[in-house]
């Protein structure tokens, strides 16, 4: 399974008018979890979600792209 | 003052009502001659009411304000017969950079969808739209325009209310049935009604400069988060009429506004970001806060609260000016059918309702754009720049990427005056009910035109035919009978193929096809159109029956 890099945010059961809509749905929602945490407890929270979204995609090849790729930037 | 504009000073008339001592009684008033307050006296003047529009200043709005002027804004304006002025004056742009610290991340071309006759976003200082919608207003008999002439109190007796007015002579009272505050985010009706206003201050300043370029430079929209010029803040640049640019300096909460606007502070940055060689002339200067929040309802009882009185956005996204022109839109004919005693004062809670659940997704979209330009903790500040960094390899980071989410009408699909699709007729199309309709090129008696300009002001039946000379006499008879009765519905037929429609019925082509396709119209399909150019309802098959129930349900009459 090759990494998916275009966008691909979408809700069961929404009707989207704008195209934005979906990518900003999902961003909010990942700042508001963070709400109110101290930097250590975002950390943490960063990590949990990494694990549970690579236990979710599972493929490790995928998993391995996508690695490289954030790795590549830092 | 400014260089590249001469303010136009209104001319006051003593009111009558101060020698006579009489109280002026009328059935309308409108208070704030801003774009909104005057967009709304042009709207129920062209429903057939007459407006007293009162303003306590007699020129149009000072220094840098509103800028953008979206395509749904621009359909309205066309009726309020300023679309024309306001496009040929403004500068159309397509072309938008995002820049982080020091590189292009990505860019886009909003180019304009075809076959619509107003591009997506027009850039023009506020005062030209001030200056070309008080002239519109100032042509029509049935507008008074009274200038210098600030509403001091206002009491609500029952049935109507009650202004006291004062001038530079003396003080008059007016008595009306009906009352609009269009008097802007620090309403003084508002206050002084006390009635309450609910949200929060964004704790951060900006600083405007608007600056007149000596040398060319392209008609583009800048967006730098982070730049080296001016590090851990933001800049937009963004081009105006006659070579004059917005630059806008995110300052941060701590900054000294009155320190950050002195020229000496001001140059030096606007040197920075253009680099030392390009010339330009500072036009004005002004550092602004912003609030995001709105009223808990927009009309209480005769009183009814229109643009940055009832609600007000971060200028993220540019929904500010332009919702208002909506709320003007929404309004005009409802009051007109409750005035006319055709429909219940309910009609007015849709208005509310409606323009509510618009506020609260331009709130929604501006406090998100907000949100991702001015971070508010360390981890918020991680993941916008690490989606920066992504943009400028991956589509899907460029999705993330949040400048502003440029204003778009309300679908208002949850609105109570929507009449749902009937269980077999099935629509791929977006014109749901409660969507803004879509734009599409028509020819009406030979002439090139569009059909946004054809509907509006009134009900209207869309009837799409593909021969009209194949029409039947029993449909022509049902169409002709639409336009009969309470509230009339004016048929109007469009069809792939030219002929001409017996009964007078008004007729347009739809000669490639466009808006059958925008509205996945087979012959038969009947949309249902609010005099708002909003969608009430649609099907398959034409049913004078059907129509006349969502017109009931569109008007609070069901």
């Amino acid at each position: 399974m090759a990494l998916n890099l275009n966008p691909n945010f979408s809700e069961a059961g929404k009707r989207y008018f704008n195209a934005y809509t979906p990518a900003d749905d999902f961003y909010e929602l990942l700042i508001n979890t963070h709400r109110d945490l101290s930097d250590e407890q975002s950390e943490l929270l960063n990590a949990r979600l990494i694990l549970l979204l690579a236990n979710h995609v599972g493929d490790i090849g995928t998993l391995r792209e996508a690695l490289k790729i954030a790795r590549e930037g830092v | 003052m400014l260089k590249t504009y001469n303010y136009p000073k209104f001319e006051y008339r003593r009111p009558p009502e101060i020698a006579s001592g009489k109280t002026l009684k009328v059935p309308l008033v409108v208070v704030g001659a801003g774009p909104v307050g005057l967009a709304a006296a042009l709207d129920l003047q062209q429903q057939g009411l007459p407006v007293l529009l009162l303003d306590e200043d007699d020129t149009v709005s000072i220094g840098s304000r509103g800028v953008c002027y979206a395509k749904r804004a621009l359909e309205i304006l066309d009726r309020y017969g300023v679309g024309d002025a306001v496009c040929a004056k403004g500068v159309s742009w397509n072309v938008g950079r995002t820049f982080f610290r020091e590189e292009e991340v990505y860019n886009f071309n909003l180019v304009p969808e075809p076959d619509h006759h107003r591009p997506g976003m027009v850039n023009l200082q506020q005062y030209y739209l001030e200056e070309y919608l008080a002239a519109s207003a100032a042509a029509r008999p049935e507008i008074e325009l009274r200038w210098r002439n600030k509403v001091v109190s206002v009491a609500q007796n029952g049935r109507t209310v009650t202004l006291k007015v004062e001038t530079e002579d003396g003080f008059y009272t007016v008595e009306t049935d009906w009352l609009i505050a269009a008097d802007g985010a620090r309403s003084p009706i508002r206050r002084m009604l006390g009635l309450e206003v609910e949200g929060k201050i964004f704790m951060d300043r900006f600083l405007i400069a608007d600056v007149v370029m000596k040398a060319e430079f392209p008609s583009e929209r800048w967006f730098w988060f982070d730049p080296p010029f001016h590090p851990g803040q933001s800049v937009l640049l963004h081009r105006q009429t006659d070579s004059v640019y917005r630059i806008d300096f995110q300052l941060g909460w701590d900054a000294d506004p009155e320190q950050a606007k002195k020229p000496e502070n001001v140059l030096p940055r606007i040197k920075a970001m253009l680099g030392d060689e390009r010339e330009f002339e500072l036009e004005w200067v002004s550092v602004y806060t912003f609030q995001c929040r709105r009223m808990g309802r927009f009309n209480h009882g005769n009183v009814i609260f229109i643009g940055d009185a009832a609600h007000q956005v971060s200028p993220f996204g540019a929904r500010g000016a332009n919702s208002g022109l909506q709320d003007a839109d929404n309004l005009g004919w409802k009051l007109k059918l409750v005035i006319s005693g055709l429909a219940p004062a309910a009609l007015l809670d849709s208005y509310s309702e409606e323009r509510i659940y618009a506020a609260d997704e331009n709130l929604l979209n501006s406090t998100r754009s907000t949100d991702f330009i001015t971070p508010k903790s360390k981890v918020s500040r991680t993941f916008r720049n690490a989606v920066l960094g992504l943009a400028k390899d991956h589509a899907f980071g460029r999705a993330l990427v949040n400048s502003g989410r440029l204003s778009v009408p309300a679908f208002l699909t949850t609105s109570s005056l929507n009449t749902p699709d009937c269980a077999g007729d099935a629509f791929s199309c977006r014109m749901v009910p409660g969507a803004p309709m879509d734009d599409a090129p028509v020819v009406e008696n030979g002439v090139d035109g569009w059909l946004h300009n054809k509907v509006g002001q009134r009900f209207t039946a869309l009837y799409f035919a593909d021969d009209p000379q194949q029409l039947d006499a029993a449909t022509i008879e049902a169409l002709s009978s639409l336009s009969c009765g309470g509230i009339a519905v004016q048929p109007l037929v469009i069809s792939r193929r030219e002929g001409s429609v017996g009964g007078n019925i008004q007729h347009l082509v739809d000669a490639r096809g466009v808006a059958a396709r925008r509205y996945d119209a087979q012959p038969g399909t009947v949309y249902l159109l609010r005099p708002d150019q909003h969608v009430a309802a649609r099907w398959r098959g034409l049913d004078v029956a059907k129509i006349k129930s969502a017109v009931a349900k569109a008007t609070c009459n069901a």
